[in-house]
């Protein structure tokens, strides 16, 4: 039998999550470069659902993995499940994104098999017939190029944009759907999950915002931000920020970009003292441009910014702010 | 409740790193602090312990250095540390780093056992809910409050996009914590006199090395990313990086 590549694909909230066609999408690359066949998975109550949506892609098999068990979903149920299933058919690589659900079972389920995970990656390299997943390390100041060290299964998780949903390939015809009952015996089911809410509804949707203004670690005290606000105020951008401000309380959680917060995408975003780290890029890579100042040149915000000022903001913005209401007042 | 709180020592944010001679990990002569999401761990166990009284043990991993953390936790009122010293402890994966801690407490008896989200070295997010599995006990992940009830407790798990949920579990259980679930404490000079004469057990790498394999994956070689993206420099006195900034956005980019 031809090794297999097995992509376990999200639902949440009755939908297809969207990153589960980009994990598609590095599946059937992964499956080019290697040779091996590929195959998805969907797991839930109502698995069966999904399938035929997954089942258009470029992928040899669908299971529907399905059990009353699996709604709501719960770490110890979902790990379960996967378990028999891998344990039947034993890919040799199984695929994931980098969710908070999935970060919320998958070490579990693959050391329950004894295996590793080699979690968010946002890559990967066929060397020599050499699987190396590639992964950033230190808040993205380095990468990692990481191999696997155990038997089959290997897992591992991509990160949120790592590939293109929009360029995963249809199949020729349906691929067949198989609907595999999970057993989960009583008692296996532990945690009790409440309704999935909303706190307190978003006053700030900073996803439709042309122009976009946010600060990091570097604007240092609450009082600072003034100065990041007079210059979204003059360039009548939207004032956003990093985690850290967040959890500060400088700004209010709903003008928090990155995982946690909103993804947004712009025409011009511009970090002021934001160094870079994964959980906050996530939030904002899409953005058609991205102007970076901070300080520290080997900031990983620097890697994908169009435009780099290496500099202290607290020289930098002020003159900015300025020039841009002379500008304004002048057209 | 008595609360095992999972601490990492890591690079500062702004340390610049530099390749050591195996090009698969950093020289270690750098500044070092606590993992982020390890200290608010740390502070929600503390505040924990206040309502429900009990305890709060603080464990790390790592050669001496890592000792400053255990030591910067009990002066900010952990009640006794565990330190398993040793370099190696420093190249072991997620899985083996779990195995290693889930030896060093198999005497102990935990309700609780506390873990940052994730660390800022490799950031894999996954030794807290390894550990959990190892002992066989629940977990849940990324909480943001935590209500102890009859039956166990009720936790707050934060979602994508701004949605949360509430979970309740039973104990004894493995939570991980997201950063700013609390607001952190400082370490008072009472609290940093008081430290000095509380318990550090150390484990050494013999005592756990039965409980470790090799590692199940293995970090090829590490190495600064290659930019995608062309980048522009734009350099000058801040008046006039401001000229060359507003002539971008007004002239390219259109947004003035």
């Amino acid at each position: 039998m031809p090794d297999t590549i097995l992509v376990v694909v999200e639902q949440r909230e009755g939908k297809l999550s969207r990153v589960s066609w980009e994990t598609i999408t590095a599946g059937q690359a992964i499956a080019a470069a290697t040779g091996w066949t590929l195959e998805a998975a969907v797991v839930g109550g109502n698995a069966s659902a999904f399938a035929a949506e997954v089942a258009a892609k470029k992928v040899a098999k669908v299971y529907a993995v399905e059990s009353p068990k699996l709604e709501p979903y719960t770490p110890d149920a979902f790990a379960a499940a996967l378990k028999q299933l891998l344990t039947a058919k034993q890919p040799k690589l199984v695929l994931m994104p980098h969710t908070y659900q999935v970060r919320d079972f998958v070490p579990k389920l693959a050391t329950a098999m004894g295996r590793a995970v080699i979690s968010d990656c946002i890559g990967f390299k066929h060397e020599d017939g050499k699987l190396l997943f590639t992964r950033q390390m230190f808040q993205g100041k380095l990468a990692a190029d990481v191999s696997f060290n155990s038997d089959a299964p290997w897992f591992a998780t991509f990160q949120n944009g790592a590939f293109r949903g929009d360029k995963a390939e249809d199949g020729a015809s349906p691929a067949p759907i198989e609907t595999v009952a999970a057993d989960i015996a009583d008692g296996v089911i532990r945690n009790k999950p409440q309704e999935v809410f909303k706190e307190a509804k978003q006053a700030v949707d900073l996803t439709q915002a042309e122009v976009i203004v946010a600060v990091g670690r570097g604007i240092k005290e609450q009082k600072n931000i003034e100065i990041a606000k007079q210059l979204a105020d003059a360039l009548g951008a939207d004032l956003a920020a990093s985690r850290p401000i967040c959890d500060n309380g400088w700004l209010p959680m709903d003008r928090q970009i990155g995982s946690s917060g909103q993804t947004v995408a712009p025409k011009v975003y511009l970090a002021l003292g934001i160094s870079g780290a994964i959980q906050h890029i996530v939030g904002m890579k899409g953005s058609r441009t991205i102007i970076a100042v901070n300080k520290d040149s080997e900031a990983p915000i620097f890697e994908i910014a169009d435009y780099a000022i290496i500099g202290n903001l607290f020289d930098i913005v002020p003159p900015l702010t300025e020039e841009v209401k002379k500008v304004k007042a002048g057209s | 409740m008595k609360i095992l709180v999972c601490m990492k020592q890591v690079p500062q944010k702004d340390a610049p790193l530099k390749l050591n001679e195996t090009a698969a990990w950093i020289r270690e002569d750098v500044s070092y602090e606590v993992n982020e999401p390890d200290a608010f761990a740390l502070e929600e166990a503390l505040r924990q312990r206040e309502k429900h009284k009990g305890e709060v043990v603080v464990i790390t991993s790592g050669p001496a250095r890592s000792q400053q953390v255990l030591r910067e936790a009990l002066a900010k009122g952990a009640d006794r540390a565990i330190h398993l010293e040793d370099n190696a402890f420093v190249g072991l994966d997620a899985f083996n780093t779990a195995n290693a801690f889930a030896a060093a407490i198999k005497d102990e008896q935990f309700d609780l056992i506390f873990t940052g989200l994730q660390s800022d070295d490799y950031g894999y997010a996954q030794t807290g809910v390894i550990l959990a599995e190892l002992l066989g006990w629940p977990h849940a992940t990324i909480i943001m409050q935590i209500e102890k009830n009859e039956t166990g407790i009720r936790v707050k798990r934060e979602l994508e996009a701004g949605f949360f949920q509430f979970v309740d579990m039973p104990l004894p259980a493995v939570l991980t914590i997201q950063s700013g679930i609390n607001k952190l404490r400082y370490a008072t000079l009472i609290g940093i006199k008081q430290a000095k004469n509380k318990p550090i057990r150390k484990v050494a790498l013999a005592e756990v090395q039965s409980a470790i394999g090799e590692n199940l994956q293995k970090i090829e070689r590490l190495y600064v990313p290659q930019k995608t993206k062309k980048t522009e420099h734009i350099e000058g006195s801040p008046a006039e990086i401001a000229k060359k900034l507003v002539d971008k956005l007004r002239n390219e980019l259109r947004v003035l």
